[in-house]
Parts: structure tokens; C-alpha cells; sequence
């Protein structure tokens, strides 16, 4: 177990000019010792790569990773002693399940006793018990990548184990349990987890800690509902939720702004310089129908009404901008083609200015 | 009742028409030649499966036969290990493999009876650089004169001639392996050799079991090399089956027990095809039938 330190960037071309040569920017970030942390980004963002950089796999073209204070920048995944667990289930064709399950320690020489308690906890754990003595190379998908996952907490020493989106082939049903499996032996181990997924409900659900990520940048790094309630950069807003949050150009006139051509009250703030152009964010939960002319309410005309099981998805129109709302069930629905008054100023409302948050609390400062 | 729509069976017409005249009806040709004695066109005996025992009886046939599975047993256990090492030692990546790749394919583009010609001039004692190279050093080496050096150079000459092919097959074997097997090895600590044993040669068994039939197959039926080299001698050490069988039907005109011969040679190897594909499966497979029983 150990605090993972990184201070680095990586491009995988030789002599990178352009930000887009980095496969990663510059980052420094710390992965806290016994923290559960989720690396989540749309594929090609750079996720896969920062992982196998703390595990090894890849070394960094620039800068250093730490563990516990210690350079291992140079050392091999075997050095650094980490467990890591791929997307697609890896296992040893030609072994048992309990055999896969005790290379790990087998190769680090482990005597025997106490590899057979390890796999048999292990198995346990992981629901394998009753198919120890079989070959693996004939088991299903998800069997062979509780196997993977298996191999990837049999040693208790490890200082963090990695997962590289380590559920895609598994059964939704199935991947609930896992994935409430993988937080409860985290709560029983205490290990370092690093998990790595595109998907964000896995992410929130699993992670103490996200860290969203995109473009070979790591935009935010925070808890699930600051990542709800205050993206740092639009892009948290708009990947984190579903639908994303809506952003609407938004300038500033004396003590109002202007949104979509409508004056509105701006928050108790002191007035600033006027003009200036901004964007204003606000989740389609926070959306709600307004009374007509209610103060911080749009005017806006309704595209599309949608029945999404549990609540209403409203798609409006205001003036060049759409909006999405979320109405909780038993709100009224309106009418497509109808106008609905919808309130977009708010305490949960933020403003960005280039793409980062400047200010939140529906005061714009 | 489910109304059956015999129109089907023309589907298939296109195909069992091929295969009748590719195959059946030339195979026919032998049967029809191995039962009966052939005088001359307008007279012939049927005379049953007098043919066969003959030849079954034949000593000569008896020790060719031997020689020919010495042989292709010895070319399997040289070239498998050989191409393994060979596929193993191969860059994988870059212009270096590709460059090594057309080098080691060489050897597999020159016809059978020029690689006979090449090593026929390359075992020569006075201008052959093999036969001259072994002389200098004092070996009394003569693959005309003696039957053991004979046996020997024709099996070199088809570890050359063939070891590329097998490599080949594991090289596209070992490059289809992805690379998170490598990755997790590594994060396992997995040795070497434990990355070969347990990952690099299960991933093979495909391929492998491709290369030993072809080679088993190609060696067992051996003929424009070893013909060329040293034409089945010194006395009859390098005549193997196909050799022996020529002589009989074109040599002699023994038709009809050349016919019977033919057909126990495709038999033979039919059968140790057989084999050699359900022993390699099983290999791999051992405990198929408890996975079963574990549900």
C-alpha cells in the first residue's frame, strides 16, 4: 500500500511540439494511500495511459512517479509491486482457476500453505469456490474476468491495484454485483484502487475520488456531487449527468445579464464591468417550470417531450440556445410547440469563462 | 407433416460433381487397378486382394516404410523446436521484420528439384562448400557413399528446405497474441520461460498443430529432393515411399500392386493424420469432460 505521486507527461511520438502530440499533458496529482479512485474520459482521453504509467507498463517521456515519497519512475510493474486488471480477461489457458489465481504469488515464491489460503479466500470472494479444479481456458467470459480480477487482489501486499475498465464484458446484472463486490473488499482490505472506466454511473458508484479526464488532461478531481454541483470545467458538466449540463451565452449588463435576448437578475453581487461574454451552466435537474416572467426565468418553446420512466425530459428552445429540463413525475408537462417559462438562474447555476468555472451560486462576481 | 423440398440436394450438385472427378473417380481408377491382373488392355483377372498381401508381404516395402517414418518423425522433432526458436528469436516489429521475414521465406520459394541440385552441389567433396567445408576439417564425409551421411544430408536438406514454413506459421501465431497477455504477465511476475510455457505456446497450439500435419504430411510423401540428392541410395538407405512406389508402377508397370500400395500409403497416412490432430486436441483439452460435470 502506498500514496502515488505523479508529476509527469507523457507523448508517445518523439521531440511532441503541439498539445495534441501528448497523449498526456503536464499533470501533478496524488492518488491518496487506501483511496478508491476512478480515472473517467470518453475513450482516447488518456485514461489507459496514465494507468499503465503508475503501474509501469509505460514510462513517462517527462517527470517523475513517487510511491510513498520513493522514485520508481525507472522500476518494472514487478518492482513497484502492483496488481493491474485489464479489459479483456487475460487468463493462463493451459491452468486451473486455482491455478491462475496462485501464479501471482507462485512467482514471487510464496510457500505453498499459504498461496492455497490466499486463493481459497480469494475464490471465496469472488463466488469461484466450486470451480477451483477446473480448467479456465473453457469458462465463460465473465467467469474468466472474475479470474483476472481474482489474480489482481491475491496478493494482500500490493501497493495499489488498477483496473483498466475491467467490466466491459460482463452482464449488466452481473457487473452490479462486481462492481459492490470490488468497494466491499476495498472496505475490507484497505487497498489503493485505481479504476479506469469511460462509463460514469460505474465511476461515481465505485470511486471515492473521480478524476474526469479528457484530452490528455485532467480537467477535476473531486467527489461525486462536486462533480454534479460544480463542474470546475464545462466539460465535467457536460460528460457528468445525464443529459449533461446545459450552457447558454450569457453577458453582463449593468446589474443583469443577458440570456438568450432576456434581461435577468443577476445574484447579490456588487456590479462588475459590463459586456463581458460568458457562458451560464445549469443541470437539467435545476431547470424547473417557472411562473411567466418569474424572475431568472427563459421564455423558451418546447421541441420535444420525452417519458424517461421516472421523470419527464423536456427539450426547449430558447431563442439560439436548447435547453433540457428534468421534471420531477407529477409536474405538469407541457405541451411540444407550447412556450414554458423555465427558470435558469439559481443557486445552483455556475458561469465559465473559457471553458472554466468562474463563478457559482447563480452570483456571477 | 412438414412438406420436404427435394430441390435442395441440387444445391450441393455443383460440389459432389467437383469433388467426383477431383477425387472419387481417379481413386476409383486405383481400386478398379488394385483388384485386378492387367495382361494387357483387352485382358484382365480379377484377382481380389492378392495384390495387397503381396505387397504387404514385400520386404523392401516393409523397409522402406520404416525408413520413411524414421524420417518424418525426425523432420518433426528438428523442425517444430527449430521453428519455434526460429519464430521466437524473430523481430517483431519494423522494417526488421520485415527484411527477416523475406530472408527466412526464401528457402520455401526454390522448387523441389533445385533445392535437390543445390545441396547435391553443396555436399560435394571437391567444389560443394558443405562437402569441402567437412573435409577440411577432417570429416570423412561422403553422402554418396555412405547411407548414414546420405540419410543425414537429406534430412538437413529438409530442415533447411522446410523449418521456414514453420516458423512462419508460429511468427503469425505469436504476433496474434495481444498484448495485455504480455502486460499481465509482467504484473504477475511471470518469468521468461513462464511467459513462453504458459502463455506463448498454448496461444500457438493452433498453429502448431497446422504445421506439424504439413510437415508430418509433405515428409511423409517426400519424393523430388531426396531423388534428385542421391536417388534413393547409396543402395536403397535414402528410398523412402513415394520413391519405392514410382519404381514400381513406372519402373516396372507393376500396376496392380503399385495400385494396392497406393492406396496403403494414403491409408497410412490418413490414419496417422488422424492421429496426430485427436492427440494434439487432446492435449489441450484433458479435462473437457469435468468442466462439463462442474456446469
Amino acid at each position: 500500500m502506498a500514496r502515488i505521486d505523479l508529476d509527469l507527461a507523457h507523448a508517445y511520438k518523439p521531440n511532441p511540439q503541439s498539445d495534441e502530440d501528448y497523449a498526456l499533458l503536464p499533470l501533478k496529482m496524488a492518488f491518496e494511500d487506501g483511496g478508491a479512485y476512478a480515472l473517467l474520459g470518453p475513450s482516447g482521453c488518456g485514461k489507459t495511459t496514465l494507468l499503465n504509467i503508475v503501474s509501469g507498463l509505460v514510462k513517462p517521456s517527462q517527470g517523475t512517479v513517487k510511491y510513498d515519497g520513493r522514485d520508481v519512475t525507472a522500476l518494472t510493474p514487478q518492482a513497484r509491486n502492483i496488481a493491474q486488471v485489464f479489459q479483456f480477461p487475460v487468463i493462463y489457458d493451459t491452468m486451473t482457476v486455482a491455478e491462475n489465481l496462485a501464479f501471482p504469488l507462485r512467482n514471487r515464491g510464496v510457500d505453498a500453505q499459504r498461496i492455497q489460503q490466499r486463493v481459497g479466500r480469494i475464490a471465496e470472494m469472488l463466488e469461484l469456490s466450486g470451480q477451483l479444479d477446473v480448467r479456465a481456458a473453457g469458462l465463460a467470459a465473465d467467469a474468466k474476468q472474475k479470474i483476472s480480477l481474482g489474480r489482481g487482489l491475491v496478493r494482500e501486499d500490493v501497493s495499489a491495484v488498477l483496473f483498466d475498465e475491467p467490466l466491459t464484458v460482463i452482464d449488466p446484472h452481473l457487473k452490479w454485483q462486481l462492481r459492490r463486490k470490488l468497494k466491499q473488499i476495498h472496505h475490507e482490505l484497505k487497498l489503493t484502487l485505481i479504476y479506469v472506466t469511460h462509463d460514469q454511473v460505474e465511476a461515481l458508484t465505485f470511486a471515492d475520488q473521480v478524476v474526469v479526464m479528457t484530452r490528455g488532461r485532467a480537467v477535476q478531481i473531486g467527489s461525486a456531487s462536486e462533480l454534479f454541483e460544480r463542474p470546475q470545467h464545462t466539460f465535467v458538466g457536460h460528460f457528468i449527468g445525464s443529459p449533461g449540463m446545459n450552457f447558454l451565452p450569457v453577458r453582463r449588463e449593468g446589474d443583469a445579464l443577458v440570456v438568450a435576448g432576456r434581461r435577468i437578475a443577476n445574484g447579490p453581487v456588487a456590479a462588475g464591468p459590463a459586456g463581458e461574454a460568458t457562458l451560464l451552466g445549469v443541470r437539467p435537474e435545476y431547470v424547473t417550470l417557472a411562473e411567466p416572467e418569474g424572475a431568472g426565468a427563459l421564455p423558451a418553446v418546447v421541441a420535444q417531450a420525452q417519458d424517461i420512466g421516472t421523470y419527464w425530459l423536456l427539450t426547449a428552445r430558447a431563442g439560439d440556445a436548447t435547453l433540457r429540463a428534468r421534471l420531477a413525475p407529477g409536474q405538469p408537462v407541457p405541451a411540444v410547440g407550447a412556450t414554458a417559462w423555465l427558470q435558469v438562474q439559481g443557486s445552483h447555476t455556475c458561469f465559465y469563462k473559457d471553458d472554466r468555472l468562474v463563478a457559482q451560486g447563480g452570483a456571477w462576481q | 407433416m412438414k412438406p420436404v423440398n427435394q430441390k435442395a440436394w441440387l444445391m450441393i450438385l455443383p460440389v459432389v460433381l467437383c469433388v467426383a472427378f477431383s477425387a472419387i473417380l481417379p481413386l476409383m481408377t486405383v481400386v478398379n487397378y488394385s483388384v485386378q491382373d492387367i495382361i494387357s488392355p483387352e485382358r484382365r483377372v480379377f484377382v481380389g486382394t492378392e495384390w495387397f498381401k503381396q505387397v504387404m508381404r514385400d520386404d523392401d516395402l516393409q523397409g522402406a516404410l520404416l525408413r520413411q517414418i524414421t524420417f518424418s518423425a525426425a523432420v518433426l522433432l528438428c523442425e517444430i523446436p527449430l521453428g519455434i526458436g526460429l519464430a521466437l528469436a524473430m523481430p517483431a516489429k519494423g522494417w526488421k521484420s520485415s527484411a527477416v521475414l523475406v530472408l527466412v521465406a526464401i528457402s520455401l520459394l526454390i522448387p523441389w528439384n533445385v533445392v535437390g541440385t543445390i545441396w547435391q552441389i553443396f555436399g560435394r567433396a571437391d567444389i560443394g562448400l558443405l562437402g569441402a567445408a567437412l573435409t577440411g576439417l577432417g570429416f570423412d564425409y561422403d553422402y554418396t557413399g555412405n547411407s548414414t551421411h546420405a540419410w543425414l544430408t537429406v534430412l538437413v536438406m529438409d530442415i533447411w528446405h522446410w523449418t521456414p514454413l514453420v516458423a512462419l506459421l508460429c511468427y503469425a501465431g505469436l504476433r496474434a497474441i495481444p498484448d495485455a497477455y504480455y502486460q499481465a504477465a509482467s504484473i504477475d511476475g511471470a518469468t521468461k520461460f513462464a511467459v513462453f510455457r504458459y502463455i506463448q505456446l498454448p496461444k500457438m497450439r493452433g498453429v502448431l498443430m497446422i504445421a506439424v500435419l504439413l510437415r508430418f504430411m509433405d515428409s511423409f510423401m517426400i519424393y523430388t529432393e531426396p531423388f534428385v540428392l542421391t536417388g534413393g541410395g547409396p543402395g536403397n538407405a535414402t528410398t523412402f515411399l513415394s520413391q519405392y512406389l514410382t519404381q514400381k508402377a513406372v519402373g516396372q508397370f507393376d500396376l496392380g500392386p503399385a495400385a494396392a500400395f497406393s492406396l496403403i500409403y494414403f491409408l497410412i497416412i490418413l490414419l496417422l493424420c488422424f492421429v496426430l490432430y485427436n492427440w494434439m486436441q487432446r492435449i489441450g483439452t484433458v479435462q473437457e469432460g469435468e468442466e462439463v460435470s462442474h456446469g
